[in-house]
């Protein structure tokens, strides 16, 4: 079967600082694709090129047998690409349910409706409620998104990539900055997630990853230096490698 | 904390009412309170010109300090017409609110992928081409002296006509154009878009990953922040029967930020209604004690960008939400002790 994405030798630089050096991906449909590799290995930046923030200076990025090289973030968003953030990325003013509201596919199709109400439909509330349930935020609709706990931002992270109902998700780690029960938490979630969607997932928890992904990459100074499923990669020495180079 | 449910958002609401009634019966008791009718019409032209400059400023964090441009374009484009072809209130009106959609539709273009202080710099620029354009194209604009005798034809509806000669009169039709204004912006900024200008104030990135064309979404609130300052400038014109270059400057554009700072623009709908009323009366009453009123009006400018970003709106929301809260630890205080009796 052909890979639903596909990049090919994809090189991106900042100033003379090689960051991407002739990256190949290929990510399958309806299978969860894990990305891993030591801190500052160019993961991040991988994503950014792939999601449009920025050009790759080579290379030719496809998504489901279309070329997307280039075009911008919202194009590639309205393919049916979306993506969560390292960093968390929300709007801090809005409540959550707002959060989710603006990044449904029904809003975002009427953005220049100058007259309605961002809920107005009665399907579009009943459509962000699920999917607040889904990431565990039932409850929490009409909190402020800036007074919420670190845990629950990271779930309306996941959420607000959800709402557009990608046909491929990116996840850039997800559990980073989570305790060991948010991160339990999280894995269930990505668990039931893994059912419905294509996932790309960026993780530096390699147990969490090796139980997840169908197949796994691993980035190490801007390359793909080992590709396979889990038990191969289990004892692969780049991979013990790099997950030792990366330190606690 | 609950923020504000997303509930049904009415055409019209409590304050909006009040807002209206104190402005209609304003030529009826603003005398009594020593000032006059034509300040009326200032402050109610400088709220509309306040209420399209917060679409950009509040709305959708695009601080635009060239905003005097389109005031001023309005106020030119309204007098040219009716002098180059002929007097009638109605094309004249079209023609210049046109003119400044024209204009501020051009300066978006070339702003709208910035934010920020790139943004402030850019419009800045393009704020002095325009007044620069104002001051030494003599043989359109009159230059320094400005064009003058400018026609105030009767608002002509077809079976009946306002004469709007006096001041009064021209309160009225300035009041009707709020009105509209006021009922028209309050449904956009509750509407989808804008929201969506919300969002791209809050996290313009995140919203272009949602899928929205940010560049897009800022032209338009740019384009129809101008076009409405247009209107204002309009409304400026016929009331002054002439159009100057001086609201063009930089430090015209520069108190339409402060006014709609002052106010609250960015927590509060109200904000550039009680930044103007504010900004007006310290001219006509603090204008009276000393000449150095703006020295101090600055002052209290720079007081709240450091202490009060939210302006006067945001003190008045902190200030409710404190009484509620203590009544509310005033009742929890009440259950305590009962619970303690028992
Ligand atoms: N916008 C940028 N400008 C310059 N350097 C960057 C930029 N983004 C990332 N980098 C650099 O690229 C390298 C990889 O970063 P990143 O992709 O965030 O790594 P990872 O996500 O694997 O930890 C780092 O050395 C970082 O400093
Ligand atoms: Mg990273």
């Amino acid at each position: 079967m052909a890979p639903i994405f596909k990049a090919s030798e994809v090189h991106k630089r900042f100033g003379d600082h090689v960051v991407l050096e002739n990256i190949n991906l290929q990510f399958k449909s309806d299978c969860l694709s894990g990305i891993m590799g030591p801190n500052g290995a160019g993961k991040t930046t991988c994503f950014n090129v792939l999601t449009g923030k920025y050009k790759p200076d080579r290379g030719r990025i496809e998504f489901q047998g279309e070329d997307i090289t280039g075009l911008a973030p919202h194009e590639i968003a309205r393919k049916g690409i979306s993506r969560s953030f390292q960093t968390m990325n929300l709007f801090n003013e809005f409540t959550v349910l707002e959060n989710i509201l603006i990044a449904l596919k029904e809003v975002r199709e009427h953005g220049f409706d100058f007259m309605h109400l961002l809920a107005r439909e009665s399907e579009v509330a009943a459509k962000a409620e699920k999917i607040l349930s889904l990431v565990g935020l039932s409850g929490k609709e009409y909190h402020r998104t800036s007074d919420l706990a670190y845990g629950d931002r990271r779930s309306l992270e996941i959420g607000v990539a959800l709402a557009a109902e990608p046909s491929l998700l990116f996840l850039d780690e997800p559990t980073s900055g989570l305790g060991a029960k948010a991160t339990t938490q999280l894995l269930d979630l990505i668990h039931r997630l893994k059912q419905k969607y294509t996932i790309v997932m960026i993780e530096h928890d390699m147990n969490f990853l090796f139980e997840l992904a169908d197949s796994i990459s691993v980035i190490h100074w801007g390359q793909v230096i080992a590709y396979g499923t889990p038990d191969t990669l289990r004892d692969n020495k780049w991979v013990k490698q790099s997950m030792l180079g990366e330190g606690a | 904390m609950i923020v504000r449910k997303i509930a049904a958002q009415d055409w019209i609401t409590k304050e909006m009412l009040l807002i209206f009634v104190i402005l209609v019966t304003l030529p009826l008791w603003i005398e009594q309170i020593g000032l006059y009718r034509y300040l009326g019409v200032e402050i109610v032209i400088w709220m509309i010109y306040g209420l399209g400059f917060n679409l950009l400023l509040g709305y959708s964090g695009l601080p635009s300090f060239g905003h005097g441009a389109f005031f001023g374009i309005g106020a030119y484009a309204f007098g040219l017409f009716q002098l180059w072809f002929f007097e009638n209130l109605w094309l004249a009106i079209v023609f210049a609110i046109f003119a400044s959609f024209i204009a501020g539709a051009a300066v978006a273009c070339f702003v709208s992928h910035r934010r920020g202080i790139y943004f402030a710099l850019m419009t800045i620029a393009f704020g002095q081409i325009f007044w620069f354009i104002a001051i030494k194209w003599h043989s359109v604009t009159g230059g320094e002296d400005g064009l003058l005798n400018i026609p105030r034809a009767a608002a002509d509806f077809g079976i009946f006509a306002f004469d709007l000669d006096s001041n009064t009169e021209l309160f009225y039709f300035v009041f009707i154009v709020f009105v509209c204004i006021v009922l028209l912006l309050w449904r956009l900024v509750h509407s989808k878009f804008g929201k969506v200008l919300q969002a791209i104030r809050q996290n313009e990135e995140r919203a272009r990953f949602i899928g929205y064309n940010v560049w897009l979404f800022k032209w338009v609130a740019f384009t129809l922040s101008a076009a409405i300052a247009g209107l204002a400038g309009v409304l400026f014109s016929m009331a002054q029967q002439g159009a100057y270059p001086d609201v063009m400057a930089l430090h015209a554009s520069g108190i339409i930020v402060m006014m709609t700072l002052i106010g609250g623009g960015f927590v509060s709908f109200w904000g550039p209604v009680i930044g103007v009323t504010i900004y007006f009366l310290a001219r006509d009453v603090l204008g009276i004690i000393t000449e150095a009123w703006l020295l101090w009006f600055g002052l209290v400018f720079v007081l709240t960008v450091l202490f009060k970003p939210e302006g006067v709106a945001g003190a008045w929301q902190e200030w409710r939400k404190s009484r509620t809260s203590t009544v509310s630890g005033y009742q929890t205080l009440l259950q305590f002790l009962s619970t303690k009796k028992r």
